[in-house]
């Protein structure tokens, strides 16, 4: 954390003064490590391992905190006598389809539960869908009626009972052969989080999006998530789980989605096959007679068709859902990169990104760009996404041939953030107004300008069409209006539309309850309903922190409805009161008959604690004054999840799918779900139980700097910043670098499958090798920032990785592989490609190899 | 005018450089160039003309007794548990010129580009420098420096500018975790002193202060430090002394050497008496 | 420059006839060091914005003067950042004033070896023009059992975790109006 969010920083250091403990587990020591109170060093993609066993530490001492999790999670509900375990069959859950490599998750479920999910009990289109991203917002849908629980957590198939047997072998002993953790720091984490947590202390969890980058990566935040719950850590102040955020708005880019398979506010991209019908749609998000607010997910989509077809949205033409493009499968960037190797895709507009350093496998990034009819880079600098046809590595290799490369390239320069106004959502849902300081130079527009003239031009060419295709973006509102001698479109009248407003009057609503499913509302996303209550730009909202409680409600506006702190209701006990008045925040008060408390009440305003759903109530009012989670069709904090995850309702530890050891806790070693793409342009280090695994002996960790900043075209151009951390290089511990004769400061290369990168090296014992399953493991460590532009330019260390997907989100694995390392500059021009192949050769792989995904040991399954 | 100062608490520094930048935006420095220096994150190397604040990282193994962490001194990774260097010390500090009360540099420049501000603090004025370089080698801690293409000399001016308009110097406006703080000179010395009292209640005995003792070679600093280790171990020489504290008797006879020296240009030289 | 303003500029006189017989104070200050004043004082305008890098959200203050930005530093009113900046979000006035910023819009045609000049007008109309040409190429009406798709996989983009929540609501509005799918950021990264 003190390592990329400095600023952020600031307030653990704060916390730290006042007596706070800091822990840090991370494959390296870092500037976060030299400040913590603990550091303990892990082996890189063994967290499920780590943090199961603190599971287990808690589960196994009976030191959850009873009354938060009998109240405001599912521990004592009853799961379906189906469901088998991960303990009971190798390391895959009951339900498991090897041809497809996919669930389906009926046995999963709540007893007595039809399965609910968007794409069905089958998890394959779901996956293909990466549907789990839905739940950014909100749980999966449950039938309505209550579950059965056992309040005394006794039953066998409660699911207190299940996490207990679940993580019962995440022992210390396990802990230490997986992660490389010492037994004594082990406990010493379990000790300090959970004497830290309970009536009168919380702990909070705090992990950067690294964390994501992983084939198991959601099931590592769940595995947090379960400890919190567990703790009554969420909810609470001080508490939680944070997630650190690389980019300044990618919150809001997932909220406002500039993602294939979801429409703002978590609405689902319609499928093809699963939504037909509008009814088909809406119905697939929430159950008819669902509890919670997302029972009203009809009213939300709705009013977002109503956002963007006005008045050709009607009820007779289901506002407008035909207009809707459909998913047929994974449409996602690395897929869409693929296909442009395939030659399927012709023209890709790139927006402030630069797939060429940051995306995984960088090789394929660019070999697909260079397939393309027509590409369009919008940056503010030159990146290495606009030169790969002139300059890029492939050229070197002679792979890319500038005088044989047909695609055309479209540079136009983007606008700053002072040049423009605009909001960004930062990390905790906040969103904050930007003034705008001055005219960008020269040719350079905001992306606000260039999307508004291109749909403008678009639309005027295509104006006379009677083509069916070409109603969507005729009938299209797009209307902005336009000022200044560039015609810029209003950035706030977006921000009104993202906030909806009442087709009739025009007048902004101030709550997504009033958000009505006939077409009277226009919500662009409803999750952001209230930035603009009252016709006011809540998010330009500036009073001082100094002058006001420190929640800071009017500093900025976040969703939902300028809640700081989500499920803060489960900060209070389940009769209104306080856990402890150390750590009190929202509070029933009787005499006013509504929640108080620094914050905004993440409830119904006036619900009382006792209230009691009567039979057969729906939406909000089939919540109980006690149900903290209100966007749960329960009303609970998931510990075990029926529905909604791909690979499975618990996390289970599985290796990386790059790993150089055989997984120590099942024949399963990787998760069998992952998206997979197996080709020959995309082959994956062997690992165990594959044979020569030996080839790339070493754990390579990848992350990044302070001085850095991404994929580093906004900080490898400038000055100040490229002098702090001048050249690529590479961490060893000075016991790797006795074995491969590296020298500090001398020149190391890399070598996967995909590629050879070189880099200087340093010699660090900020480094250590780990004893884990008794060998001895080196773990390396590279930053990712550089590529061939800038002020400072080095190979990139994403050329490095193959691509495989977290199957819940489609987000690649990137932050653990294994590589070979060397001594030496690598070779240059076409023998860079004949010294893979030497690799591939030694490592047994041809194009046709398929790596194994199901390993189970036929024996050890029941 | 009160004294202005910093107060550097190294014990909160995250080494992130923040400062250098912030300096460097602020007033305008020039890059220092692109050197991988391997001195762990440091790729600034020192103060100089064109750094003016600079961050200096010490990695300090504090090997568990069975782990030599030395490379070679048993079969790599034999002893490499994971708690073996648990006890790593990762020690950042961020340097600035002291801003002396008895600043040699001030007392040999021959022009009066270096001056005391009314903030006590000790400026190199732009516009006299002509480049002489007598403050360079005065400097006890190496600080003040001559800048290539430009031949005058540069260093921290304790943002004059800003501190003359109310405002707080850049390096310690940015500083993320208020490891740089800027104020009065005897409030800081105050604060620093209750820092120094709560790390070693907290069980941090090495922490300790250099440059806050008017006692010192060089009357105290302007720019003190909280340091968890010796001055050296951080690049600090021990026990700075003033260079000129011989000077007023080393000119006396120079005087008399040279009859032919403008009496009043003499003495305001001679004059210049650290006493 | 009169003999008197210039005797006056010479420190040693000033040291001389002024109450600061050491030379060392305020009789050593010079013309610049008299006159300056912090730039952030004379600045015209002053906007609040937030740092562009990372998703902590630090508050900044823009300073401008005769259209050019002069400063960007923390703003001291943020309850998120109060005032302070790490090295990246200090070094923001160099992200928007570098020399090294493109300002012009570039083009590489189809087997060139050279970027060439473009005008941003014609840039929009010729993208236009190519994504119509892509969307009628590989437009899909109807899946194979009849179902609706309305849509292309024919272009696609990326980026949008470094821009405004209002430009990514109108790429995505622009895109699905399209039938464009291919739509994502770095959150999938």
């Amino acid at each position: 954390m003190a390592e990329c969010h400095p600023v952020g920083f600031q307030w653990v250091m704060e916390a730290k003064d006042r007596g706070a403990t800091v822990i840090h587990v991370d494959p390296r020591f870092t500037r976060t490590s030299a400040l913590a109170d603990r550091y303990v060093p892990i082996r890189a993609g063994t967290d499920i391992a780590f943090l199961g066993g603190i599971v287990n530490y808690i589960l196994a001492n009976e030191l959850d905190f009873r009354e938060y999790v009998l109240a405001y999670t599912n521990a004592a509900t009853i799961i379906s006598e189906d469901f088998r375990d991960a303990e009971d069959i190798d390391g895959l859950f009951s339900g498991f389809k090897p041809d497809r490599h996919a669930y389906d998750s009926t046995t999963w479920q709540y007893e007595g539960q039809p399965t609910l999910t968007a794409g069905g009990a089958d998890t394959n289109n779901q996956r293909a869908t990466a549907g789990p991203l839905l739940h950014e917002s909100h749980g999966p849908p449950l039938a309505a009626g209550d579950h059965r629980r056992d309040e005394t957590l006794r039953d066998p198939r409660c699911v207190y009972q299940i996490l207990k047997r679940h993580f019962a072998r995440y022992t210390p002993e396990v802990v230490e052969a997986t992660c490389g953790v010492s037994r004594e720091a082990f406990q010493a984490v379990c000790e300090a989080w959970t004497r830290n947590s309970g009536r009168e202390r919380t702990t909070a969890l705090v992990y950067s999006v690294g964390w994501t980058q992983h084939s198991v990566g959601v099931q590592y935040i769940r595995t947090g998530a379960i400890i919190q719950a567990l703790l009554g850590n969420m909810g609470r102040p001080g508490g939680g789980i944070l997630a650190l955020r690389g980019h300044a708005s990618i919150q809001g880019s997932t909220d406002v989605p500039t993602l294939f398979n979801l429409l703002p506010g978590y609405l689902p991209m319609p499928h093809h096959a699963l939504h037909p019908t509008f009814d088909a749609w809406v119905g697939s998000m929430s159950a008819p007679d669902q509890k919670g607010f997302w029972a009203s997910a009809r009213a939300y989509a709705t009013s977002l068709l109503k956002a963007y077809w006005g008045d050709a949205a009607t009820a007779d033409n289901d506002y407008c859902y035909d207009y809707l493009p459909r998913m047929t499968g994974d449409h996602g960037t690395y897929e869409t990169a693929l296909s442009m190797i395939d030659g399927t895709v012709k023209g890709y507009f790139l927006l402030g990104q630069n797939p060429a350093v940051g995306s995984a496998h960088g090789r394929a990034q660019r070999l697909g760009m260079a397939n393309l009819d027509w590409l369009v880079v919008r940056d503010l600098f030159m990146i290495e996404s606009a030169t790969f046809w002139k300059d890029g590595p492939e050229v070197a290799t002679g792979e890319v041939v500038p005088e044989r490369c047909a695609t055309e390239v479209f540079f136009l320069p983007a606008a700053s953030h002072v040049e423009k106004e605009g909001t960004f959502t930062q990390t905790q849902r906040l969103l904050q107004w930007r003034e705008k300081a001055v005219e960008p130079p020269g040719d350079a527009r905001s992306e606000l300008w260039f999307f508004y003239h291109l749909g403008r031009i678009i639309r005027r060419k295509l104006a006379g069409s009677t083509q069916a295709r070409d109603r969507a973006i005729l009938d299209l509102t797009w209307d902005y209006p336009e000022s200044g001698a560039e015609s810029d479109p209003s950035a706030e009248a977006v921000l009104k539309e993202l906030n909806g407003y009442e087709v009739a009057t025009g007048k902004p609503l101030s709550t997504y309850v009033q958000a009505r499913d006939d077409g009277s509302t226009a919500v662009g996303c409803w999750i952001y309903t209230g930035v603009y209550a009252d016709g006011v730009n809540q998010a330009a909202r500036r009073k001082p922190g100094s002058e006001q409680s420190w929640v800071a409600l009017e500093w900025g506006w976040s969703w939902p409805l300028n809640r700081r702190i989500l499920y803060n209701r489960a900060s209070a006990d389940p009769q209104g009161r306080p856990w402890s008045e150390r750590k009190a925040y929202i509070r029933w008060d009787d005499k006013q008959g509504k929640w108080i408390g620094p914050d905004v009440p993440d409830f119904e305003p006036t619900k009382h604690p006792e209230y009691r759903p009567p039979e057969g109530a729906t939406g909000p009012a089939g919540l109980a004054g006690d149900d903290a989670f209100i966007m749960q069709a329960d009303g609970k904090a998931w510990l075990y999840v029926p529905s909604g995850l791909i690979d499975g309702p618990l996390p289970t530890h599985y290796e990386p799918v790059e790993s150089p050891i055989r997984n120590p806790l099942y024949g399963q070693q990787a998760n069998p779900a992952r998206r997979a793409y197996q080709r020959p342009d995309n082959q994956l280090n062997p690992s165990p139980p594959e044979a020569h695994s030996d080839v790339f002996p070493y754990v390579l960790a990848v992350g990044r700097l302070t001085e850095h900043h991404t994929a580093g075209g906004m900080s490898r151009n400038l000055r100040y910043l490229a002098e702090l951390q001048p050249a690529m290089f590479v961490e060893v511990s000075p016991e790797l670098a006795a074995e491969r004769g590296l020298e500090h400061l001398g020149w190391a290369h890399l070598v996967t499958l995909r590629s050879a990168i070189e880099a200087r090296v340093v010699v660090t014992e900020r480094i250590t090798p780990l004893r884990v399953g008794g060998r001895v493991l080196h773990q390396i460590w590279v930053p990712y920032h550089w590529g061939g532009q800038g002020l400072t330019r080095g190979d990139s260390a994403n050329d490095l990785f193959g691509i495989v997907l977290d199957p819940n989100v489609l987000i690649q694995e990137n932050k653990v592989g294994t590589c070979d390392i060397r001594p030496g500059r690598r070779p240059t021009g076409p023998a860079l490609r004949d010294y893979i192949a030497e690799y591939h050769r030694r490592a047994g792989v041809t194009p046709e190899r398929r790596s194994p995904i199901v390993t189970t040991d036929p024996h050890r399954e029941d | 005018m009160d004294r202005m100062g910093f107060f550097t608490d190294t014990s909160v520094c995250i080494g992130c450089k923040a400062c250098e930048v912030a300096c460097k935006e602020w007033n305008e420095v020039p890059s220092h160039g692109l050197n991988l220096l391997g001195m762990s994150f440091d790729n600034t190397g020192a103060l100089t003309a064109n750094s003016w604040r600079h961050v200096a990282f010490v990695e300090q193994p504090r090997p568990a007794p069975d782990f030599l962490g030395m490379p070679g001194s048993h079969p790599p990774g034999q002893n490499g548990s994971a708690d073996g260097r648990s006890d790593f010390r990762w020690l950042m500090m961020s340097d600035v010129c002291k801003h002396c009360t008895h600043a040699a540099c001030l007392d040999v420049c021959p022009t009066g580009a270096l001056f005391r501000t009314e903030f006590e603090t000790v400026v190199v004025q732009e516009d006299i420098c002509n480049g002489c370089g007598n403050c360079i080698p005065a400097c006890p801690y190496g600080v003040i420096d001559k800048r290539e293409n430009d031949g005058r000399a540069w260093k921290c001016t304790l943002c004059y500018d800003r501190i003359g308009a109310g405002m707080t110097p850049a390096c310690a406006q940015a500083c993320p975790t208020e490891s740089i703080q800027y104020g009065r000179l005897d409030e800081l010395r105050e604060r620093a002193e209750r820092r120094v009292e709560r790390l070693h209640a907290d069980g941090v005995p090495e922490a300790r202060l250099y440059g806050h003792d008017p006692g010192d070679g060089v009357g105290g600093d302007g720019a003190f430090f909280l340091l968890l280790d010796e001055p050296e171990v951080y690049g600090l020489p021990p026990d700075p002394v003033v260079t000129t504290r011989d000077l007023p008797r080393m000119w006396r006879q120079a005087g008399l050497a040279a009859l032919t020296m403008a009496a009043a240009v003499a003495a305001a030289f001679i004059w210049r008496s650290p006493s | 420059m009169g003999v008197r303003t210039w005797l006056g500029s010479w420190p040693v006189y000033r040291q001389l006839t002024g109450s600061d017989p050491l030379g060392l104070g305020a009789a050593a200050k010079s013309a610049r060091s008299k006159e300056l004043t912090a730039r952030t004082e004379t600045a015209d305008s002053v906007a609040r914005s937030i740092c562009p890098y990372c998703a902590v959200g630090c508050g900044q203050r823009v300073y401008v003067k005769d259209g050019q930005v002069t400063q960007i530093e923390g703003d001291p009113d943020s309850p998120i950042s109060r005032g302070r900046l790490c090295p990246k979000g200090a070094a923001s006035k160099n992200l928007v004033t570098s020399e090294l910023r493109q300002q012009k819009v570039r083009y590489r045609r189809p087997y060139g070896t050279e970027w060439e000049d473009l005008d941003l007008a014609t840039a929009m109309d010729m993208i236009a023009d190519r994504v119509i040409a892509a969307r009628d190429a590989t437009w899909e009406d109807v899946d194979s059992d009849g179902r609706p798709l309305h849509r292309t996989l024919g272009f696609a983009s990326l980026g949008g975790a470094t821009l405004d929540n209002e430009e990514n609501y109108l790429i995505k509005k622009l895109f699905t109006a399209l039938g464009a799918l291919q739509i994502e950021n770095q959150a999938r990264i």
